[in-house]
Order: C-alpha cells, then structure tokens, then sequence
C-alpha cells in the first residue's frame, strides 16, 4: 500500500530522513516506533503531500506522488492533539472536509454515537475538552470510507473508555481490509493493534517485519521488551 | 470556485466572530461619530478619518493576518491532507482572513456617515472612495501577511516583521521621501518621487483619497507637485493601475510561497 525507497529530507542543517526505504502491506496495521525526532511526523507529512521529500519516491496505492491530489481520496487522517478553529463545531469541519473532498456518499458518524458525542459535537469546539475534541478529531479521519488510515498518536489525551472504542473501530477497519499507519509511544496499546512494525531511528529504517518476528529475533515476550532489546543490539545506531 | 463557497463561509464566519475584528468595527463608527459630531462634517472629518484608515487598516491586516495564518496553522494542515489542490486552497484561506478584514473597514468607515444622512449627496463620493481604498489595502496588507507568515516559522518573529512592514509603510517610508526630496532639492525630482510613492501601496492610496479632496493643497511644495502631475484623469488612472498591481502582486507572492511550502 505504501512504499517508499531512498526517502531523504533536511530542514536547513539537519538531515531528517536519510534514505529511507519502507514499505506497508495493504490490510494491515503497521506500527511506526522511534524515537523523538526519529522522522516518524516527516514520513507521515510526506506521504500526505504536506512535505515534498529532497530525493527518493513514495507511492501510496502503487501511484508515485507527484504533487496531484487525488491519492488523498482514499486516506483518512487524523493528527496529533490539533487546535482548530474555536468557533466552529465538530459538526461545521465535517461540512468543510465533506465539501473539500466532494464526497458523493454521506459521512459515517458512527463513531459519534460510539463515542456519546451526539451533543458535543454541535458545540463550538473552543469549549470542548482536550479529549473531547481528539474524539472529534478521530470521527473525522473514520468519516469518509478511508482505505488507508494514518493516525498519529490516536489515543493521546483519551480517556479509557474512548481509547477501547477508537481501538475497536481500527481493529473493525482492519477486518474490512483497511490499511492503517499509525504512531504512539504507548507500545503496549501498537502491541494489541499492529500486525507489522516499522522502527525508525535516526533518519532510518532501524528494523521493519511482522511483529512477532521482531518478539521471536530479540527472545522477547512484549513488544515494548522487543524494540529495547532490537535499539541494543545495534549500538551503532544509538551512538548517533 | 462556486464549488468553494460552502467552504469559504465557515472560514469566514470563523473570523467574524473574533472580537478583533469587533474592536475594529465599534472603534471606526466611534471615531467617525465623534468627528461627524464635534468636527462640523466638513472636509477635515474626512481627512481625520483618512489619516487614522490609512495607519489602521495596514496594522490590522498585516498583523492579524499573519497571526491568524499561524493560529490556524493546524487547520491548514488537515485541509491539506485533503485530496484539493493548494491552489484552490490557497484562495478559501486568503479570502477567509481578507474578505472579513475589507468588510469590517467598509461598515465601519460607512456606518456614521450613512445614519447621518451623509451617504447621498455632493460629499458621498469621497466618503465611498475612502471606505472602497481602505477595503483594498485590507486585500493587500493580509497578502503581504500571508508571504510573512509562511515565511517565518516562528510566530514571535513572524509577529515583528510585519510590525516593522507596518512602521515602514506608514512612518518610514514617508521620511525617506522627504529626505530624498531634500537631498535632490537642486534637481528634477519627479520621476524618483513617482517611483518612491509608487512603491508603497499606503502611499497610492492616500495620494489618491488626497486628490479628490481640499487638503491636497495643504501638502505644499510636494502636494502642488502631485496635482499637478497625478491630478488628471490619466494620472488617477496610473494610481487606479499601480493599486491594482498591489493587490497581483502580493496574491501571486503568497500562493507561491503557500504552494512550495513544507508545513
């Protein structure tokens, strides 16, 4: 579904991604781990079109991206912890993304009711909880039949019961054959969800592969325990 | 761009609703009542008003444009995640923040003058010519903000380069005209005057609200200058031309800058 080869981009004199080369199987849900300013946020603004790499291609769906934004159709995003505008409603960005993306078939709002949003999300999200609005957030990357899913840090800020069914609806979405990228730092939470992993360390793919390859290679019992022990075995990359 | 308008009156809606733009509003009408009430009206109420428009409407759109592309910066990131061009984009943002912005100085330089009467009749014209000039440089201020704003990342010194594109446009730049016309005294002046003036929009803008008025003869040497040279309809036709060229040129500016941006 995705695939990347050779993927480099600096920001003035810091290189964030040096030849990175990943790929994502279609249906699953891949993992991406790494550390602070591993170049996870690059990789995902790249394959949104929102950075353009310095060299190296990426498709998404076996189209390259080209600057044309029509691959966008297929991927339901949803970003960090974001501050939207104040003023306007869960409701009143669902208007916006729904006329933006011309979309033909109405939005699924299922997650409204899941969530027990039905009354928040006519609110102004300026008087919204942190939380709460994260739950808006995520009914608009679910909204639209996304075949691909990019989330990142889906559960930050997320109390318990939110988490579980924002979890259900990913692990749902994979059943159906939906790809789904997602980031976190909380490894447990990916353990539970990911098929694959992707690790990232400086600029790099340190390791990718089904995750209980991973568990299996570092004799590990949790993905946590897994990636400590893959980042130890190869000093050299910590040293950087 | 039909297509776009569901669009856009959220995005303006939005910026309506700030209290800035309130302030704004409430502070012009109370201005133009105070001078329509204690100033008798004449010609010098409307160059008061005037001189406060032009120092106003650059400060408000060069700074609140900028401070809201930046506010809304993640906003702008998932409309990109979209599948629609930067281009259509680029134009839901921009007039999101200026349409407001020239609405606001419109209602707010008329309101006074329309509740006394004063919208029909000999002096009406100019009244409209002001709130009409000051609606443009609100289009031109905010596509100047939006170059600063996706130019400079952070938000602080985002923030003090259009202070200081405020301070040149309305203060400096005027001083370096006279120290320019003082040191070429001796010479024909003409040409790098035109140059100069043409070079800032707030300066077209208010040679072309001045000559429509008395006051152009209280500019002296300069002044005299000018009417004579711009007072014709070809020469309001240059300073028509040269205001429209702002406005080309700061748009194409900022939706270049916005299309090869990295966000």
């Amino acid at each position: 579904m995705i695939r990347a080869t050779g993927l480099a981009k600096r920001f003035g004199r810091r290189d964030v991604l040096t030849g990175l080369d990943v790929a994502a199987r279609a249906g699953h849900v891949t993992a991406l781990i790494g550390a602070n300013g591993a170049g996870k946020t690059t990789l995902i603004k790249i394959l949104l079109g929102l950075t353009r790499s310095d060299s190296g291609t990426i498709s998404v769906d076996g189209r390259p991206l080209d600057g044309s934004p029509g691959y966008r159709a297929i991927i339901g995003y949803m970003p960090q912890i974001a501050r939207f505008p104040a003023h306007a409603s869960g409701r009143d960005l669902l208007g916006i993304l729904t006329t933006l993306r011309g979309a033909a078939t109405p939005a699924d709002l299922s997650l409204v009711e899941a969530f027990g949003l039905a009354e928040q999300f006519e609110r102004p999200l300026g008087v919204l909880s942190g939380g709460t609005r994260q739950k808006v957030n995520a009914v608009l990357a679910f909204a639209f039949q996304p075949r691909l899913l990019i989330l990142d840090e889906p559960t930050a800020g997320l109390d318990p019961l939110a988490c579980r069914v924002l979890k259900d609806r990913i692990l749902a979405e994979r059943a159906v054959g939906t790809t789904v990228l997602i980031t976190s730092h909380v490894l447990p939470e990916l353990e539970e969800l990911a098929d694959d992993a992707l690790c990232l360390d400086a600029g790099r793919a340190a390791w990718q592969g089904p995750v209980d390859q991973l568990k299996l290679q570092t004799a590990s019992t949790s993905l946590e325990r897994a990636v400590a022990g893959m980042l130890r075995r190869t000093p050299e990359v910590l040293a950087r | 761009m039909t297509t776009m308008l569901p669009v856009l009156r959220p995005m303006i809606r939005e910026t309506l609703r700030s209290r800035w733009l309130l302030a704004l509003v409430l502070g012009l009408v109370a201005l133009g009542e105070l001078l329509l009430r204690f100033g008798g009206g004449g010609p010098t109420t409307l160059v008061s008003l005037l001189d406060v428009a032009l120092i106003v409407t650059p400060l408000a759109g060069l700074v609140v444009g900028t401070m809201q592309l930046h506010h809304g910066r993640e906003m702008t990131e998932l409309l990109l995640a979209q599948p629609v061009t930067r281009g259509r984009l680029f134009v839901v943002l921009y007039l999101g923040a200026a349409l407001p912005l020239a609405l606001a100085l419109v209602i707010g330089l008329l309101a006074p003058f329309a509740w006394h009467g004063m919208l029909a009749g000999p002096g009406a014209l100019r009244v409209l010519g002001l709130a009409a000039t000051a609606g443009t440089l609100a289009f031109i201020t905010t596509a100047i903000a939006f170059v600063i704003a996706m130019r400079v990342d952070d938000r602080v010194r985002a923030l003090s380069v259009a202070l200081v594109a405020w301070c040149i446009t309305t203060i400096l730049w005027d001083g370096l005209v006279l120290l320019v016309a003082l040191l070429l005294g001796e010479h024909p002046i003409e040409v790098p005057l035109m140059l100069m003036l043409a070079l800032n929009p707030v300066d077209v803008a208010r040679v072309l609200l001045l000559l429509g008025s008395d006051a152009a003869a209280l500019l002296g040497y300069t002044g005299a200058m000018l009417a004579r040279l711009l007072g014709t309809a070809t020469g309001r036709l240059a300073l028509l031309a040269t205001l429209a060229l702002w406005i080309l040129g700061p748009c194409l500016a900022a939706r270049r800058v916005f299309q090869q941006k990295d966000f």
